[in-house]
């Protein structure tokens, strides 16, 4: 009996699960399979499953109508600058948290980590009034400035190198190499991993952000891709569900590309939040 | 071991601390600047306006502002709307968090004790709704919730049932971003309790099945206790995202129909937008002392080992 429950129990299981990923998986294949059919077929009902004519003009009507190049330019641009300023700045503040001894320490980590509970709504008003005042609404520098360093960076950084054994830090001393070299030369190479999860969280967040870009990006030629897409998606084109799925599907393939390829470091990395 | 020591007794030497902490103040600096300037201000800035009659044509005139103490949270606390929007905030959070830690933990237990061969295909597809543009995910979630001709009604024609028109109306908008939320933060809270579940040592359960423990009660009475501490950190974080919930209804409904899914940091979004600054500020320090309370309880409800 019991030799015989376990294969039909695992069997059940994928299934369940295979049942489940389709679940998960549909938007998207819709999506793809939805943008190469034309607005005649997205309105029929019941619905197609395949494209019965597979048509490429919504991607090229989009194209001609809409600067993506420059939406792309601009979300690349922040994305870059906003992981690498993380990268920095979170693992400078990191390493000083973990391994040296300074007047101020404890007031500061409690301070950083007091502000990961504070939801987005509370600084969003006087942040944009702020960088108003300083002149960045609607300019590239306003949509990267205010996300160039995270509590979340820092803490992460923190639990990694804290991790790391201490004696790193005296042999560099004992060999007479000063305090910043010996972060730059022995700490940084050994981060590999913490920077790479780190990386790859905010690069996807920069990407994904919504809301800011949204407010502080005023002419065209400061829009994001997603700022893009919210503001088309929600005119008088709402109604064209080719051209929209088309946008959507741009926006979603680069960061899906980026994802595959660097999926088990990234899992790895979100696993690594929860249990430390 | 001598040169241990040996640096050990030189570390405490005033000379040592004093180069330390002026290498550890050059490391913060910069992301001190940065942190002062756009968060901590903001912050205490939104303090201080939340106490004020501030509106956007203020921001010329910083003098013409009045301090009117706590009225502005007097006004939230009787606002009906306001009032209407905690109601569909604490409706989302009650349904959609136990959800997605529901459904995750399934995922994840399905994907440790019973898969063996496909584990990281699964993982990966799971997840794939948390790495996406919600902009993105709206154009998609709009088409698929179509009343007539939309995949969801599609299939549930199949089953012979009739799905209702689920963004336009204003019993069903909610349920359906809730399950648009879920869909897609899930695959985060599963992947945490996966890592969990695999630091529960194995030895346990092969002493607990020996003597005669069910797969039940090994589930009850060891892995349960032992991810206390994973369930503690998901819940938590995920209480967290789901009580500032606003990018759903902001992309999907516009927070209707008849404000059915008007939520607290949309309705304080919404009053930012109309210009009436102070008043924003005092609703969302209210969202923070919501989320304050909600996570000092589920500290006190999780962390106790019974």
């Amino acid at each position: 009996m019991r030799t015989n429950r376990r294969p039909s129990i695992t069997t059940l299981t994928y299934v369940l699960l295979a049942v489940a990923l389709i679940a998960v998986i549909v938007p998207f294949v819709w999506m793809i399979l939805g943008s190469f059919k034309s607005e005649g077929e997205l309105r029929r009902v019941p619905p197609t499953l395949l494209p019965q004519n597979g048509t490429l003009d919504n991607y090229t009507e989009l194209l001609a109508r809409m600067n993506f190049t420059q939406y792309f330019a601009n979300s690349a641009i922040v994305a870059v600058a906003v992981t690498a300023g993380n990268l920095l700045f979170c693992s400078m503040l990191g390493y000083a948290l973990a391994m040296l001894e300074f007047r101020g320490k404890k007031l500061m980590f409690t301070l950083v980590m007091g502000t990961l509970m504070i939801p987005g709504v509370v600084t969003f008003v006087p942040l944009f009034i702020l960088v108003a005042n300083i002149g960045l609404i609607d300019s590239l520098p306003g949509l990267i400035l205010p996300f160039l360093v995270s509590p979340f960076g820092v803490f992460l950084m923190r639990q990694f190198i804290s991790s790391l054994p201490r004696e790193l830090l005296d042999a560099g001393r004992v060999d007479g190499a000063g305090e910043l070299s010996i972060f730059g030369r022995i700490i940084l190479p050994l981060l590999g991993p913490a920077l790479a999860t780190l990386g790859i969280l905010t690069f996807l967040g920069s990407w994904n952000n919504f809301l800011w870009p949204l407010v502080v990006a005023q002419t065209e030629s400061h829009y994001t891709l997603p700022v893009a897409l919210a503001l088309y998606s929600t005119g008088q084109n709402a109604a064209q569900y080719g051209l929209m799925l088309a946008g959507a599907s741009i926006v979603v393939l680069p960061v899906l590309i980026v994802f595959i390829v660097f999926q088990r470091r990234f899992i790895e990395g979100i696993a690594s939040t929860g249990i430390k | 071991m001598t040169a241990t020591t040996v640096t050990a007794s030189r570390r405490r030497t005033p000379r040592f601390r004093l180069r330390e902490g002026g290498a550890a103040w050059v490391l913060a600096l910069p992301f001190s600047l940065l942190f002062l300037l756009f968060t901590a201000w903001p912050v205490i800035q939104s303090l201080y306006m939340s106490f004020t009659d501030t509106k956007d044509s203020d921001l010329r005139s910083p003098f013409s502002v009045n301090v009117i103490g706590l009225d502005n949270y007097r006004r939230a606390l009787t606002d009906e709307t306001f009032l209407h929007s905690a109601r569909n905030t604490a409706y989302f959070v009650l349904v959609g968090v136990p959800l997605t830690l529901g459904i995750a933990l399934a995922a994840a237990i399905a994907l440790d004790k019973g898969v063996t061969r496909l584990r990281g295909f699964f993982r990966l597809g799971f997840y794939t709704p948390v790495i996406t543009s919600i902009v993105a995910v709206a154009v998609v979630w709009r088409f698929l919730l179509k009343a007539d001709g939309g995949l969801i009604n599609t299939a549930l024609g199949w089953v012979g049932l009739h799905g209702p028109n689920w963004l336009g109306d204003q019993h069903w908008a909610m349920p359906s971003l809730i399950m648009m939320a879920v869909w897609r933060n899930f695959g985060t809270a599963m992947i945490i309790f996966l890592a969990g579940l695999q630091s529960v040592p194995w030895n346990l359960h092969e002493a607990a099945s020996i003597d005669g423990a069910s797969t039940w009660q090994r589930f009850r009475h060891i892995t349960l206790p032992l991810l206390r501490p994973t369930i503690l950190f998901v819940s938590v974080t995920t209480a967290i995202g789901y009580l500032q919930f606003f990018e759903e209804p902001f992309v999907m409904t516009n927070g209707g129909p008849l404000d059915s899914t008007l939520s607290m940091s949309m309705y304080t979004y919404k009053q930012f937008n109309f210009g009436d600054y102070g008043f924003a500020a005092s609703m969302s320090y209210l969202i923070f002392i919501v989320i304050a309370v909600v996570t000092a309880l589920q500290f006190r409800l999780l962390q106790d080992n019974t």
